[in-house]
């Protein structure tokens, strides 16, 4: 605790706090998943949570769209803002909430239908785009922004489900892209990607920075650091150190980062 | 961070730049407005839907409870009835053939006449005569043949009244209607005002209700025969399906390979499941009657018929009972070298059998409930007698609510209503009793 | 009766088989248990199996047989025999039967038939004595073979389980035979029907009157078979019944599978689990006593002559009875959807319904279908609700507030009271139930296969 006060100094120099979390707690049933969190996340940087199988980091991550919303038995305390707005106020807006913070599964979860549609899903429902020009253009941007543009655009009626993994993966980026959001959370993108897939949505994740603030979950040490600014390491539901990532990696501050990273345990 | 002055890879800076409020426009807002009116909407279609479903529900049981009442109550008359020595035993002989054949109407309707003595007309003696219910007879017969000495003397009986007036007390006849409309005339009604205002009528719980054969008076008609026959019906379909049901489920979940001939075993499980029961009925009629030559309308036969058909209900159950039963315990048994049939036999079937038993009750549900296929077996047929065999002919619940649902006197409403009643108690229990099995025996691996 | 008493016999010999096997087989090891093959019990079974299986089944093949083969015999007794019709001898049974049983006994009774009666009954008392006989010889000769059998190496336990084997085996086999049973007796009566009533009369005929005859030339047939307006009848029935169950156990499978609170869902679940669990009749008398009176009066409101037994009575009730049936099918095709496409819509920012429309739905659009298939021929093969609240009348009509009636009701109510098994009215009933069963199992088939094919997707 007392080592995140002392970086959070430097830190919010750098750049404006897209999202804040403070004090975060998190239940399912009686079970506390989430011990007072506080974290803030840097507009246009990539932010990574680390730590060990169940340590609560995608719990977190799910927190910040409110994708725990759809667990009945899941309880969140504590105060996260996005733009300074309360994200768990009562009047807020959910559906405005996840249009805002965009989602990529761990897993990658094409809906049945054809690329073009999967894309359009999006901007279709928030009412984004009404003419079909306004949506094509969605769409070819939205792919390209994804690196998918060019391996798909002649079969965009094709199903989604029937692209490779990493395909699969980009469309899902694609789709979350194309609703416009201003932060994107990504839950171990690449957990079910093989090396190639897995390089091509990293140099992705880092021109996505230019446009979107990104948290990235992971358990690969090595992907947290090519990709992100920061680096969050979660620890038994506490967050034990968050820093800059190359800080993190090289001088952690707290013994428990330094056993994670040293691979002594995790 | 000066990212917006670089130069931006691949478009991204087009497909967002400019857009990053656009969730925020009052456009938007409005959208949003419209979409939650429209959640709002689909959701109360599904609370529509579903209270539809229970509405109908209530409606059903409502609708049927609130008609079978009166059913449980029967009214009767007491009267003092002269066992005339003239007309039961004129030679006195004593003899109780010559009693057994005397008649007894003569008697009833001599009271009747002796009530009211200023009735004289024939027409209107009928219309007198139709207060009380031919029931009358077999009573006054049953009491003197019980007790020859009554014979000559006076004695007092109480014996229903007949279906209209049984109506009429229960204040199920409207009597302002015209007399025309009502099936009960002004003269009668004057008769009946009478009885009542000197006390001779009053309201009993209807026993025979649930002791009673049919009978084609409703003041008269019981559902007991319909009972035994189903209980007879069950019974064969219970000692057939469920050692053939759980036999088989064994054999298809433990033992089958995966062949061709399994294949068509399950296939054919699967497509019977899903066989119109009438088809059912056909083939018990053209295999088991004609061909076989078992005996029409028999609890065998129907029961035989049902079994087929309840026999997928219960593979299907006792087969996902045996795949709940982990691998892990097959294994152990297997380890200490213990054979097949001794692993299934001793382990997995124990472990199974709360399962096995409770899908096993909730196809015997269905099956207690099960009508067409035994018209077609001959079950629904005019039987007095309470049956005593697999091979008696008789009628079972479900059966008989059926052709009392046919007949056109009023009382039959009630009766039916009050049948369907007691078939659901049973259903209603059986359901209970599965779902307490599950419940206690539920098991988490 | 003697078949009873043979039976309960044969039990009881398997019943002490199994304690002489099992003294036999600790005699044999002179008390060294160690050196049998197997635990004594399954010497024991051993015996008892090989004299309870074999007894049994002769019992049930003699039963089978038994009448086949006197009634063979009695009727080539019969002078004249060789001449008859198939009907006359039919009927010549008939009357040989019940003389046996004392019944129809007249003076100018043929002495003929009268001989005949005796001879049958002189058969069936020998064969029963016959059955008796042969039954507990098989008994007493499998007993001792089986008990000649026993010895230390022998492995009772191993024969013991392949008897089990064998008998689950044809326990399984009874499925087959069922369906086997009723295509074989719908295919043979329906050919005997169409020697009367040509194919294409009866599938595509306009008219169904099977109680008159049409044309006083018309010899042999005694009315009209065309099957078109008991179909159409089925059809408007089912439909109605489909538009009455689809919309309300969708919404509700819908609402039960995304909406409601894991409480609501506990208590509403097996309440409408109650509604599939009410018997048909139940329905049927609902239909007549509440639901027909509704419509006439719903009828007289619009101004239109309402049947009393209108399709739609039967119609609205046989959907109340279906609504179960749709929406837990649907609610487990809904299920089986996975969580991540519902994340992945949410993700994105869609509201529940806009899920539900744009995601779910089309992807389970397959095992509704299938589910939608099966309901449709539950309410085809549906005979109670029907018979109690549609017509008889064979009306060609769309016209709800009409009385149509169906191919159950024809079913049920050309067959019930009356047994004359050779006149075309009884026999068109099997060909009704082979038209029933084959557009039943064809419906079946389709629906079961696309609604495995949809599970295999999302396995």
């Amino acid at each position: 605790m007392s080592a995140q006060t002392v970086d959070a100094e430097p830190m919010a120099a750098v750049g404006q706090a897209k999202m804040t979390a403070r004090d975060v707690d998190v239940y399912y049933g009686e079970k506390r998943a989430l011990h007072s969190v506080d974290c803030d996340v840097i507009e246009n940087e990539v932010l990574s949570l680390i730590g060990p199988s169940g340590c609560g980091k995608s719990t977190f991550l799910r927190c910040l769209n409110r994708m725990n919303d759809t667990i009945d038995i899941c309880r969140v305390e504590g105060n996260i803002t996005l733009d300074s707005q309360d994200i768990y106020d009562k009047e807020l807006d959910v559906v405005q909430l996840r249009a805002r913070v965009g989602m990529v599964f761990q897993k990658p979860n094409p809906f049945p239908k054809s690329i073009y549609d999967n894309i359009a899903y999006g901007p279709r429902i928030h009412g984004v785009s009404s003419h079909k020009d306004d949506l094509d253009g969605i769409v070819q941007r939205s792919l390209e922004g994804a690196g998918l543009w060019q391996e798909v655009k002649d079969r965009l009626a094709e199903p989604g489900t029937g692209l490779s993994g990493g395909q699969q993966q980009r469309l899902c980026i694609a789709r979350a892209i194309a609703v416009s959001p201003e932060v994107i959370l990504m839950d171990e993108p690449c957990s079910a990607l093989d090396p190639i897939a897995t390089a091509h949505i990293e140099e992705l994740i880092d021109e996505l920075r230019q446009n979107f603030t990104i948290v990235i979950v992971t358990h690969n040490m090595q992907q947290a650091a090519r990709v992100s600014q920061k680096t969050a390491f979660f620890h038994l539901g506490e967050l034990v150190e968050h820093n800059l990532t190359g800080e993190l990696f090289t001088n952690p501050k707290d013994e428990r980062t330094q056993g994670y990273i040293t691979g002594r345990y995790g | 961070m000066s990212d917006i002055a670089e130069p931006t890879p691949m478009g991204i800076a087009q497909a967002t730049a400019g857009h990053r409020d656009i969730h925020q426009t009052p456009e938007a807002i409005a959208r949003r407005q419209r979409r939650y009116r429209s959640e709002a909407r689909f959701k109360y279609y599904g609370i529509a839907g579903i209270a539809a479903a229970i509405s109908m529900l209530i409606v059903l049981l409502v609708s049927i409870a609130s008609e079978s009442f009166s059913a449980f109550t029967q009214t009767f008359v007491t009267i003092d009835v002269n066992i005339d020595q003239a007309t039961v035993d004129p030679n006195e002989s004593g003899d109780p053939a010559v009693i057994g054949r005397a008649s007894f109407q003569t008697l009833a309707n001599n009271t009747l006449y002796a009530l009211f003595p200023d009735v004289s007309d024939r027409r209107d003696r009928r219309a007198l005569r139709a207060l009380l219910s031919p029931g009358v007879e077999f009573e006054l017969r049953r009491r003197v043949m019980d007790d020859p000495s009554l014979v000559g003397q006076t004695i007092s009986i109480t014996v229903e009244m007949s279906d209209d007036f049984d109506q009429l007390h229960k204040g199920l006849i409207d009597r302002t209607l015209p007399e025309a409309q009502r099936r009960i005339n002004d003269l009668q009604l004057s008769w009946y005002d009478q009885l009542v205002s000197e006390g001779l009528i009053e309201t009993q719980f209807n026993w025979r209700f649930f002791s009673g054969a049919n009978s084609r008076y409703p003041e008269l008609a019981g559902i007991w025969a319909a009972l035994v026959g189903s209980l007879l019906t069950m019974a064969v379909t219970l000692g057939l399906a469920f050692p053939i049901g759980v036999a088989a489920a064994v054999y298809l979940e433990e033992f089958a390979p995966k062949n061709w001939f399994t294949d068509m075993i399950e296939v054919n499980i699967n497509n019977l499941a899903a066989v119109p029961s009438i088809v059912f009925g056909l083939l018990g009629l053209a295999v088991f009657i004609q061909f076989f030559g078992m005996p029409n309308s028999s609890p065998l036969v129907g029961g035989m018929v049902i079994a087929l058909m309840t026999l997928p209900t219960i593979i299907i159950a006792s087969r996902a009972a045996l795949k709940a039963v982990p691998p892990s315990i097959r294994e152990a048994a297997l380890g200490v070298g213990a054979s097949k049939i001794q692993v299934v036999s001793h382990h997995v079937l124990p472990l199974a059998m709360p399962g096995i038993l409770t899908g096993t009750i909730i196809g015997m549900a269905q099956a207690l409930g099960e009508t067409a296929p035994l018209l077609m077996v001959g079950m629904v047929i005019f039987i007095t007698s309470i049956p005593s065999g697999f091979t008696d002919p008789s009628t079972v619940l479900p059966v008989q609510i059926f052709s009392w649902a046919g007949n056109p006197e009023r009382g039959f409403v009630a009766l039916t209503s009050a049948a369907i009643m007691v078939l659901l108690t049973f259903l209603i229990v059986m359901n209970a009793l599965a779902i307490y099995l599950r419940k206690k025996f539920e098991r988490r691996w | 009766m003697s078949a009873g008493i043979l039976f309960a016999l044969i039990l009881l010999v398997a019943f002490s088989g199994y304690f002489i096997g099992r003294g036999r087989s600790l005699s044999v090891a002179g008390g060294a248990m160690a050196d049998l093959h197997s635990l004594p019990s399954y010497y024991g079974l051993y015996i008892a199996l090989w004299v309870g299986v074999p007894g049994i089944f002769l019992i049930l093949v003699w039963l089978f047989l038994e009448p086949i083969i006197i009634e063979a015999m009695v009727l080539s007794s019969i002078p004249g025999y060789e001449t008859m019709t198939e009907p006359d001898r039919q009927l010549a049974l008939a009357t040989v039967r019940n003389l046996a049983g004392g019944i129809g006994i007249r003076e100018d009774t043929s002495a003929d038939l009268l001989a005949a009666a005796s001879r049958y009954t002189g058969l069936n008392s020998t064969s029963a004595w016959m059955m008796f006989a042969v039954g507990m010889a098989l008994a007493a000769g499998t007993l001792a073979v089986t008990y000649r059998h026993i010895a230390t190496e022998m492995r009772a336990r191993n024969r013991v389980e392949a008897i089990i084997r064998f008998l689950l085996v044809l326990c399984s086999v009874i499925a087959i035979l069922t369906t086997v049973g009723i295509v074989l007796s719908l295919l043979f009566e329906s050919l005997r029907f169409f020697a009367r009533v040509p194919p294409q009369e009866f599938l595509f005929g306009f008219q169904w009157s099977p109680q008159i005859a049409l044309r006083a030339d018309q010899a042999g047939a005694s009315g009209a078979f065309g099957m078109i307006p008991l179909f159409a009848g089925t059809l408007l029935i089912g439909a109605i019944a489909m538009l009455v169950a689809v919309p309300i156990g969708l919404t509700a499978a819908i609402y039960l599978a995304d909406y409601a609170p894991a409480r609501v869902r506990a208590i509403v679940k097996p309440v409408m689990e109650i509604l599939a669990g009410i018997p048909t009749v139940v329905y049927g008398f609902f239909a007549i006593l509440t639901v027909a009176p509704v419509v006439r009066d719903f009828g007289v409101m619009l101004g239109i002559d309402a049947s009393a037994n209108s399709a739609l009575a039967a119609g609205v009730v046989m959907g109340v009875m279906i609504v179960p049936f749709v929406s837990s099918l649907s609610d487990d095709v809904i299920n089986a959807v996975p969580q991540a496409m519902r994340d992945g819509s949410y993700g994105l920012g869609a509201t529940k319904s806009e899920t539900i429309r744009l995601v779910i739905l089309p992807a389970a659009i397959p095992g509704i279908v299938g589910a939608v298939l099966l309901a449709v021929s539950r309410a085809i093969g549906e005979t109670m609700i029907v018979v109690m609240a549609a017509g008889l009348a064979a009306n060609l009509t769309v016209n709800p507030f009409d009385a149509v009636t169906t191919v159950t009701v024809q079913i049920a109510t050309l067959l019930v009271g009356d047994q004359e098994f050779d006149s075309p009215k009884t026999l068109s009933v099997f060909a009704l139930g082979l038209v029933l069963f084959a557009v039943t199992l064809c419906l079946n088939v389709i629906a079961l296969r696309v609604v495995r094919k949809y599970r295999e997707k999302y396995e």
